[in-house]
């Protein structure tokens, strides 16, 4: 991360002074600092109202009843680890959370399964690796901060990207788990 | 369908709303928590959003990626991926504010409901940091070997990146 601030830093500002973009650079790196703080006011009270959704959710205990509907696909995914009760009620629990976009609660149910894989060995480190692939892909239903940026920038309907979101998110997690497996394959 | 959507944001918060009520919810405590959250998630992201905005500022400014787009452009082109959205694919995997702030720069320039706009936006909403996810899971979960997890991650990535592309030309191209 350090390093690629750096190289983007560096280079841009050597690039600026190259082509004669001196004076609009430097007022550029003031421009964007002060362009953050007018951003994050703005979308600050669309990010609270989705917060407070979420709050709605997370109380009701919807993410429990999600959890126990994805079992099925779980086994699916998961044979082996599956098999163990802590890790698939970890997965379980970290699977609905995406869903719901409650990413704090996503976080750690999906530590507790990745370290219930990593003890297991052998074909449940396998399916660790699927079970990141998983986390990597954006599985959100409800894209709720970029939902507020398009709102603070005066989109005439800021969720019309639904469904576009939706199929790109599931081409997505189908192309990772399509690889996984076939890496996985080719690596035996 | 066009209206359901364009009245989403307050048919949600009626259905969560009926929903949580019918399970004993508190509503008027639930959600002011939930946005004081929310409040707290701003502050916790305005520090990054600082400099990275900077960041993004400078790097627009130098003409680095219009030099890196302009190059691209027969490929982005054939594969039909706007030109304006080349620094947030290259920041989507290592950063996620770095994409936020890449993200609603294309947005703020050319516009939320302009084609660029809108598929920078599905790129965001359908990825996830993935270099960083990775880093997490497997540190904590104290395995060294990544093995195949990255280069399938990064190909999901960009079936990600062009079928938010092919979609949004589609829908509003």
């Amino acid at each position: 991360m350090d390093i690629a601030l750096l190289l983007l830093l560096c280079l841009s500002t050597l690039f600026a002074l190259l082509t004669g973009r001196a004076a609009e650079a430097g007022s550029a790196v003031l421009d964007g600092a002060r362009a953050a703080v007018s951003f994050a006011l703005e979308l600050c009270g669309a990010l609270c109202l989705w917060s407070a959704a979420m709050e709605l959710l997370e109380r009701g205990g919807w993410s429990a009843r999600l959890a126990s509907a994805l079992r099925p696909l779980l086994r699916r995914l998961f044979p082996v680890s599956t098999g163990h009760g802590e890790i698939l009620e970890a997965l379980s629990e970290n699977l609905s959370a995406n869903l719901l976009g409650l990413g704090n609660a996503a976080t750690p149910a999906g530590i507790r399964a990745a370290r219930g894989m990593a003890r297991l060995g052998g074909e449940g480190r396998d399916e660790l690796c699927t079970l990141v692939v998983l986390n990597t892909a954006s599985l959100q239903l409800l894209p709720t901060t970029i939902a507020s940026v398009r709102a603070s920038f005066g989109a005439s309907s800021p969720f019309d990207i639904l469904p576009a979101v939706w199929i790109s998110s599931l081409l997505s997690v189908c192309a990772g788990l399509g690889a996984a497996r076939l890496l996985r394959a080719l690596c035996r | 369908m066009k209206a359901l959507l364009d009245l989403f944001p307050a048919l949600l918060l009626c259905i969560l709303c009926l929903c949580a009520r019918g399970r004993g919810v508190e509503l008027y405590a639930a959600l002011t928590a939930g946005a004081k959250k929310g409040l707290r998630l701003t502050a916790e992201l305005l520090p990054a959003l600082t400099v990275l905005f900077a960041l993004i500022w400078l790097l627009r400014a130098s003409g680095l990626p219009e030099l890196l787009g302009r190059l691209l452009a027969p490929l982005l082109s054939r594969l039909g991926v706007p030109e304006d959205t080349v620094l947030l694919m290259l920041l989507r995997p290592l950063s996620g504010s770095g994409a936020l702030a890449a993200a609603s720069e294309i947005i703020g320039r050319s516009g939320a409901d302009s084609l660029a706009g809108r598929t920078a936006a599905v790129m965001l909403g359908s990825s996830e940091t993935t270099l960083y996810v990775t880093a997490v899971y497997f540190s904590a979960a104290g395995v060294k070997n990544t093995r195949w997890t990255i280069p399938a991650a990064l190909c999901a990535d960009l079936v990600c990146f062009l079928s938010s592309a092919w979609i949004c030309r589609l829908l509003w191209g």
